[in-house]
Order: structure tokens, then sequence, then C-alpha cells
């Protein structure tokens, strides 16, 4: 079984690696810039789109909210370019196909996030809309977290250590089980973060995905923690959620209990919204790196092949 | 096996996707309401003024209190604009001496069904030292509102109504003032600039020229309105609304004050 994990041979290519894990990261700041973007209440500061102020990249006079709103325009416009090229680059050198064909769904990704983007501008910032562009943003994030990982050395080189799963639920449902609760977890903060939506729905559901996600994590380490691909990922999530709960306190206070009647954004209320954010989006990708590590190390056992298997011996 | 995972995990993806963008769908309430709002500009054309004799018409006055310790003004930091040099403190409860700034005091009911024509001359709103001038401002339907920038600073003007048509527009400056006009009556319109967060006003649009907002000593007169009962509404930003009754005999002059408490948190 997992010989058929290596059935194409592919060869390492350490700077479409490089490339990948930078666009990753690339990712990353762009989203801490959308995130400034939206805790400065600066997102209709440039009326127009796709022209900021009537052009495309010409820089205008640099203060206030424009500054967050052009910026995040013109990095953002930068991760589409990157996007481009590694799409690109990925369907050029990449033998596995799924994998072409994920790097052309991130491209796509990204253009439609920067439709959305443009939606929210010239519809005025919906809540739904505002919040499917938060969304897109830490999926598209997780989709070039993935490359970065499926074309790692680890990855491509490894005859992968496997140990089946035969509990219920198994790992894999759980780490799909988290993937989904932190998805309405970051569904229903956007919600309250564009006005569309009370805070309690968001707090209150912080309980169910601590709770997703520590029983998730406690699985992986207490069973399979000799596995480094599976104890690595666990153990950041796990980090990240405690990180996530005192940012999501501290944000909080600042924004909702102290901050209801301050005249502007301030300092404390930007910086803990925005790491958040941030964390948030982090704390998504590892969960699904995570997934996608139990699929590959901790394959889920089905009962119902044993007979099938006893009927064909070759097949074992 | 490859194959499999890139299946899979797009197929999560989606699947994630799909169920968020509608969960987000279902709670966009406004939104709809909005966009069923016809342009500001499609005003159906009123039926002509009913007309009012001027001899009997009556005054109200007043003057409207904060019961209680005021809070204290929020404060504004204008520092990430060179280009702003304005008070630095927010204007949301301004109250001095027990007398309560900014509260819209328009005829909420007794006019049946009398209509009134829209004055001719606009109603004037500023921007300077990055603020809005008046912070509470009336107009009537269909009257254009002049939005002027006087600071040396690009501002955008971004009215969030719930019963007119939004818009954003930005206005550099020394660049030729914005007319506009709103179609619905709408009290305690919010109107902000996002270059300049502090950046908060309120329109107020009715269909009567019976209105007035309190300045500084708490005051306020609406005249010229036919003898009649009314109920007289008091709305402010923060505070809420309080409404009161009010009957006048021709040419009267009556006196109706109002008090508000601080708002519960
Ligand atoms: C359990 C893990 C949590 C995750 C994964 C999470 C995730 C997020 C995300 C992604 C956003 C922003 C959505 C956007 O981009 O628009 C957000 C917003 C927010 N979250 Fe959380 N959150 C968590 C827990 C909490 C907790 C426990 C609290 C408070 C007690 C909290 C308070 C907030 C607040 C106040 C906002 C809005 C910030 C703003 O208005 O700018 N979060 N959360």
């Amino acid at each position: 079984m997992g010989n058929r994990l290596k059935a194409i041979e592919t060869p390492y290519n350490r700077a479409h690696h490089a490339f990948a894990i930078f666009t990753a990261c690339a990712t990353l700041v762009v989203i801490t810039a959308g995130a400034l973007v939206t805790s400065n209440d600066a997102g209709l500061s440039v009326p127009d789109w796709p022209t900021s102020f009537g052009y495309l990249i010409k820089v205008p006079h640099f203060v206030g909210g424009i500054r967050y709103e052009w910026s995040h325009r013109m990095v953002a416009g930068s991760l589409v370019s990157l996007t481009l090229a590694i799409a690109l680059w990925t369907v050029v050198v990449e033998r596995r196909r799924w994998l072409r064909w994920l790097a052309v769904g991130a491209f796509c990704t990204v253009v439609a996030q920067a439709v959305l983007g443009g939606l929210t501008v010239l519809l005025f910032q919906p809540p739904a809309i505002s919040t499917a562009h938060a969304t897109v943003a830490q999926t598209f994030f997780c989709i070039a977290v993935a490359i970065a990982l499926f074309t790692g050395r680890k990855w491509v080189e490894e005859q992968p250590r496997v140990e089946f799963d035969a509990r219920r639920p198994s790992l894999f449902t759980l780490t799909l089980l988290s993937i989904f609760v932190l998805y309405v977890q970051l569904v229903l903060g956007g919600m309250f973060r564009h006005h569309g939506l009370s805070w309690w729905p968001h707090v209150v559901h912080a309980a169910v995905v601590s709770f997703v996600l520590v029983w998730t994590a406690v699985r992986a380490l207490s069973v399979y923690s000799r596995i480094e691909a599976v104890r690595r990922p666990a153990i950041l999530m796990l980090s990240l959620l405690i990180t996530q709960l005192c940012l999501g306190f501290t944000a909080f206070l600042t924004r909702v209990a102290w901050g209801h009647n301050a005249a502007q954004p301030e300092l404390p209320m930007v910086v803990s919204t925005v790491t958040h954010v941030a964390v948030g989006a982090l704390l998504l990708a590892t969960t699904v790196i995570l997934a996608i590590q139990v699929w590959r190390h901790v394959p889920v056992a089905f009962e119902e092949r044993v007979p099938q298997a006893q009927q064909d011996p070759s097949a074992a | 096996m490859n194959k499999k995972t890139g299946w899979a995990m797009m197929t999560v993806g989606t699947l994630a996707l799909c169920g968020l963008l509608a969960l987000a769908a279902c709670s966009k309430k406004e939104n709809a309401e909005q966009s069923s709002g016809a342009p500001a500009e499609s005003t159906a054309p009123a039926a002509a003024a009913t007309p009012i004799d001027p001899a009997t018409v009556a005054t109200v006055n007043g003057t409207v209190k904060f019961d209680g310790t005021a809070p204290k003004a929020s404060k504004i930091d204008m520092s990430q604009d060179p280009g702003c040099k304005g008070a630095n403190e927010a204007e949301n409860v301004v109250v001095t001496g027990g007398d309560l700034a900014n509260v819209f005091v328009y005829v909420k009911d007794g006019l049946g069904s009398r209509t009134f024509d829209a004055p001719k001359d606009p109603v004037v709103l500023d921007q300077s030292g990055c603020k809005y001038h008046p912070h509470v401002l009336g107009v009537m339907t269909g009257q254009t509102v002049q939005i002027k920038n006087d600071d040396p600073t690009t501002h955008n003007i971004h009215p969030t109504p719930k019963d007119n048509r939004e818009w954003n527009e930005s206005q550099p400056p020394s660049s030729p003032a914005i007319e506009k006009s709103f179609a619905r009556e709408e009290i305690m319109l919010p109107v902000k600039c996002n270059q300049h967060p502090w950046m908060k006003m309120y329109i107020n649009v009715v269909k009567s020229p019976f209105y007035a907002v309190t300045d500084k000593s708490g005051k306020y007169e609406i005249k010229g309105l036919p003898p009649g009962d009314y109920t007289l509404a008091f709305v402010h930003e923060k505070l809420g609304e309080q409404d009161q009754k009010v009957t006048v005999a021709p040419k009267d002059t009556k006196t109706v004050d109002a008090s508000f408490k601080a708002a519960a948190e």
C-alpha cells in the first residue's frame, strides 16, 4: 500500500520548492495586510477598483486609510503574479498530474479572490462578500502551503512510514472535522468583523473548535507520536490554538469590551485583531498539513478489505 | 494514492467553502433592503405642497438636557495624516453644562397627508480640520446636500444608509463640491470617511421642513408649524430616541424640553 504513494518517480526540484515556500510566505504577508485594512476600517478609502484613484499603480497621497488599502492592493497584485509564476512553473516541471491541477487551482483561487476583493469595494463591503474574501484568502493560503509541502524533499523522497488506523472516528476523520470547525469559526469571526453577526457565535464556537482540535491533537500525539510528520504539525496546531485563544480574548477586550466607544481603531485593537487573523490563518494551514500527513502516514484500515485480500494473497 | 490525496484535498476545500458561503449568505438582510432602494435621484414627483396659512403658524422650541455625569469624549489621534489639524475630541456625546448638543428634533407624526416642497437651497456639509461640520445634519427628501472639502487632504464620503442608496466617493483637496440628495426618509443615517476613521457624522432625511438640531446649549427651535397635534421625536446617535406629544394653537409658542440619560451599556 505504501509503495503506491511512490508510483510516480518525482525528482526533487529545489528551486521550485523554494519558490513555493516564498509564495506561501507572501500569502501570509497579504493576509496580514488585508487584516490591517479591516482593522483600520480603511476598506473603502479607495473607492474605485480595479484602478486606485484612476490609476493601476500610481502611488497616491500616502496618508490615513489609503496607506493600508493601497498597500494591500499592491501586495495582493504581486501575489497574483507570484501565483501565476508558480502555476506555470508547476505545469512545466511537475510530473504529478494532480499537483499540476492543484497549482492551476491555486491560480484560479487567487483570481477569484481578487474579484471578491473588487466586489467588496464596489458593493460597499456587504458582510457576506467581505467574509467570503477573508475565507478564500485563508483557503488560498492553505493551497499555497500544501504546494510547498508537496514539492518538499521529504514529501518527494521519503518512504512514508505507514501505520493503519483502526480507531473510530479515525484520526483522518478528526483532522477533517478540525478543518471544518475552523472554517465555521473563520466565517463566524469574519461575519462579526464585518458587522454581519454579533460576537457571541464566534466566541461560543471557539469552545467547539478547542474541543475538536484538542481531541485531534491528543489522538495524534498519544497514538502516532513516533511519526514525525504527524507529531510536528499536531504540536504546532495545539500551540497555535492556545495562542489563538489568548489573542481572541485580547481582541475581544480591546475591540468589544474596551473599544466600543473609541473614536477610531486604536493601536492595541489593531495589533490584537491583526495577529488574531494571521495566527488564525497559520492554525488553519497547520491543520490542513496535519490532515495531509495523516492521510499519507496513517491511512484508515477498512475491515471490508480483509476478505478481498485473503482471496488474492498476491495483493498483500 | 497520490491522485486520491489531491482529489480529497480539493473536495474538502470545496465542501468547506460551499458551507461557509451558504452560512454567510444567510445573514445578509440589509443588503437586499438597500439594493431594492431606487437611486436617490429617481424620486417620484411629489404632489403639490399643501398650503399653510403663514398668519396662523406656531413655534416649538426647547432645551435638551443630559441627565447625570457626561461621558468623557473619546480622544482622536490625527497623526496619520499631516493634512489633518482639527480638534482631537470625538463628538458622539457633546454635553456642555448639562446641555446636550447634536440631538435631531423633528415632527414625527401629526402632519397627516400634507406634503412639502424641498427647498431649492442646498444644505452644506463641510469637511474641515478632518471633521464634519455639522456633526448632525437635517435635510428634506430630494433636497440637495452640498459636500465641500476645505482640507488640504483627500476625503472619501461614504454614507451607509438602510433605506437609501449607498455610495462612496472620494474628494481631493480644492475639488468642486459633491452634490447629492436622498430619496427616502431616514433618521441618523451614518456617514463616514474611510481615510480618517474618526470622521463620522449623521444625516437625517425627513419629509417635512419641521426639524432642528440642538446647538451647544441644547437649544432648538422649529418654526412655521401649522396648528395641530404632533408627536415630536428627539433622536441622539448614541442615546436613542424619545417621543413627546405637543398641541399647538394658532400663533402659539410652545416649549418642549427633553432629557437623556446615559445609554445602558
Ligand atoms: C478557537 C480558535 C479561534 C479561531 C480559529 C479564530 C479565528 C478568527 C478569525 C480568522 C477571525 C477574523 C476573520 C476575518 O478575517 O475577518 C476572528 C475574528 C475575531 N475573533 Fe476569533 N478565533 C478564535 C477564537 C476566538 C476567541 C476565543 C475570541 C474571544 C473571546 C475571539 C474573538 C475574536 C474577535 C473579537 C474577532 C474580531 C476582530 C475584529 O473585529 O477585528 N476569537 N477570529
